[in-house]
């Protein structure tokens, strides 16, 4: 059996399948920085990984729906009624004031982030 | 059952008996358990946060509604800990991460509601691979947990805070997050036994979500009994998750007592060839052995057992390193240093926000996101991501066969023992702990990890049950048949 079960030794990293321009790319993609050591490392480490890919390939699958869920849930919709009809008083102000004190910069009830296009002085 | 009069750790049942008839204070088992937390825990490092004060209040309330003839919960007075990916109004949630080292999150997860409306004492958040991503606590950004019944050794992963918290005596129970295996591994790691329930069947409204269409909820406890109770305080339907499923499950306490009076004769137990670990040099052969030795045991208890074939079940492990990589790098993008988690300073927006994921995600956080951006971009989607999908298709249908001539299935739950901190630094070798645990995350099916006997180093080796969706019954009453034939274990286990 051990030449079809996954095996951790049956891979080999550095696979031709993945380059260190294909994986800063990705990083850039995925809003990550990574020095020249660290793309090395994890562009060996991702080829590995996608190497598991090929064990997927013993199986036809050409006739077969993707999953995307266990049970192929259907949407689910509630009601949407204003949170102060459900709790009295103000409590829509309380949430807003708790969400606004997890950020990291806020200012008149609004997430304060730097200049999106340019830079800041 | 084995013998458990030997050692000095009370079931969450024996506690919540004492308390509720008033033989002994909630606040009493709550300082006892504080005491033993304060005594070991700079060690052990379970917890991320110690809730010392919420906990004595939580406890005199329970004790102030049995002094009043009040109903206190079927929990009452039991000490239980959470992973630290579930969300604790006004208490930090971390996920053992720095992008969320100083979050508070400003509401209560499903599960910790459901805990305290049944009277538990909730001790702490524990420590877990960051965002849930590993099999040896070994990638928190807090350091790691060590393995109570032996310190040179990892508990497991993900949960192995929740794991280690419940082998040392810090919470009789704790509450763990299984999206490859994170409970079921780690329980099999610490000698406990861990359920990751159907998918669905918990609510995850307030768990920080991983890979959600995998992710689910359960329990971790040192017998099956203490396992059932909590799986029927946490189970049932929670219209703030979407996912969740609105039938209600029969009590898994009754279960338990039931297999208990009455055995399992008839029970149809099938033996997956795949998951078996014969034949493979990643399995430890003691491993291999008690899963062996699990089957024949049922056998000797009136099960009908036979080995079955299910040929995707070795695909599980490469569809999931698509799948919940894939779902990980969408769930992630949120964390960008502009609502909430930290902020590192940029000269524009884009700038902040890639520093602020560098400096807060750990290595392998990042693999993963790195991974799963990779396997959903234009050109791969199909080869990777839509191919997993497709296998995992497959996969289900083959379960669902072989479900209708079997009532449970089983495998070793892990391929070895605890192993030694630092053995398996290769992202690869670390990803194959989870090959047997993986195919019931994939299909949604329930699965659980009973303590069977002891394994290479003294160490404790588990058995996993699988079930079909909803028959966690089965599950259960195959876990306290297997808890009864189960060899004595010397090391670790706890008393009535």
């Amino acid at each position: 059996m051990s030449d079809t079960a996954p095996s951790p030794s049956g891979t080999e990293p550095g696979s031709p399948r993945l380059s260190t321009d294909d994986v800063a790319k990705v990083a850039q993609l995925a809003l990550l920085e990574l020095s020249d050591d660290e793309l090395n490392t994890f562009t060996g480490q991702l080829a590995a990984v996608l190497d598991l890919a090929d064990e997927l390939n013993q199986f036809d699958t050409d006739n077969v729906a993707p999953t995307a869920h266990p049970f192929g849930l259907f949407n689910v919709f509630r009601e949407d009624v204003p949170v102060d009809e459900i709790e009295g008083g103000d409590r829509a102000a309380e949430l807003r004031a708790e969400a606004l004190a997890a950020g990291p910069d806020v200012e008149e009830n609004q997430f304060k982030v730097p200049p999106a296009l340019g830079e800041a002085p | 059952m084995s013998d458990r009069t030997s050692s000095p750790l009370p079931t969450a049942a024996a506690l919540t008996t004492a308390v509720r008839s008033g033989e002994r204070t909630a606040v009493s088992v709550a300082e006892e358990h504080l005491a033993r937390i304060a005594a070991g825990d700079d060690e052990i490092h379970a917890f991320n946060t110690v809730m010392a004060d919420q906990a004595l209040a939580a406890a005199a309330a329970v004790d102030e509604k049995v002094a009043a003839g009040e109903d206190p919960g079927p929990l009452a007075g039991v000490p239980v800990a959470l992973k630290d990916n579930m969300c604790t109004r006004g208490v930090a949630t971390t996920c053992s991460s720095k992008i969320l080292e100083d979050w508070v999150p400003p509401y209560d997860g499903a599960v910790v509601e459901r805990l305290q409306a049944a009277g538990a004492v909730v001790m702490g958040k524990t420590n877990l691979d960051e965002f849930a991503m590993g099999s040896s606590t070994e990638n928190s950004a807090f350091g790691p947990t060590l393995n109570p019944l032996d310190t040179s050794r990892v508990p497991g992963g993900s949960s192995g805070g929740s794991a280690a918290a419940v082998a040392a005596g810090f919470s009789a129970v704790s509450l763990g997050s299984d999206t490859g295996g994170s409970i079921r591994q780690p329980a099999a790691l610490c000698g406990l036994v861990g359920v990751k329930p159907t998918y669905g069947a918990v609510s995850r409204y307030g768990l920080v979500a991983f890979a959600s269409s995998l992710d689910q909820i359960g329990p971790f406890a040192h017998d099956v009994t203490d396992a059932a109770m909590v799986f029927d305080v946490i189970a049932g339907h929670d219209g703030r998750d979407s996912t969740s499923i609105p039938e209600q499950l029969p009590s898994m306490t009754e279960a338990v007592a039931a297999s208990q009076a009455v055995g399992i004769d008839g029970l149809r137990v099938g033996i997956v060839t795949e998951l078996s670990g014969r034949g493979l040099d990643a399995f430890e052969p003691e491993v291999v052995a008690a899963g062996a030795a699990a089957a024949d045991a049922l056998a000797a208890a009136g099960a009908k057992v036979d080995e079955v074939s299910i040929p995707t079940a070795v695909a599980g492990l490469s569809a999931y390193y698509m799948i919940a990589p894939a779902e990980a790098s969408s769930n992630l993008a949120r964390y960008d240093g502009v609502r909430y988690g930290l902020r590192q300073p940029g000269p524009n927006t884009a700038s902040m926000m890639a520093a602020s994921r560098t400096a807060g995600f750990g290595d392998e956080v990042k693999r993963r996101i790195m991974l799963g951006t990779y396997a959903l971009s234009a050109g791969y989607y199909d080869a990777f991501y839509g191919k997993a999908q497709r296998i995992r298709t497959l996969m289900i249908s083959e379960f669902d066969k072989v479900y209708e001539d079997f009532d449970v299935l089983i495998s070793p739950t892990s391929p070895c023992v605890a192993f030694e901190f630092g053995a398996k630094a290769d992202p690869l070798t670390m990803y194959y702990n989870d090959v047997c645990t993986i195919p019931a995350n994939l299909t949604g099916h329930p699965a659980m990890s009973v303590p069977f006997g002891l394994g290479a180093h003294g160490m404790p080796v588990g058995v996993q049950i699988m079930a079909p969706a909803m028959q966690e019954a089965d599950m259960f009453r195959t876990a306290a048949a297997l808890e009864t034939a189960a060899p004595a274990l010397e090391t670790q286990g706890a008393s009535e």
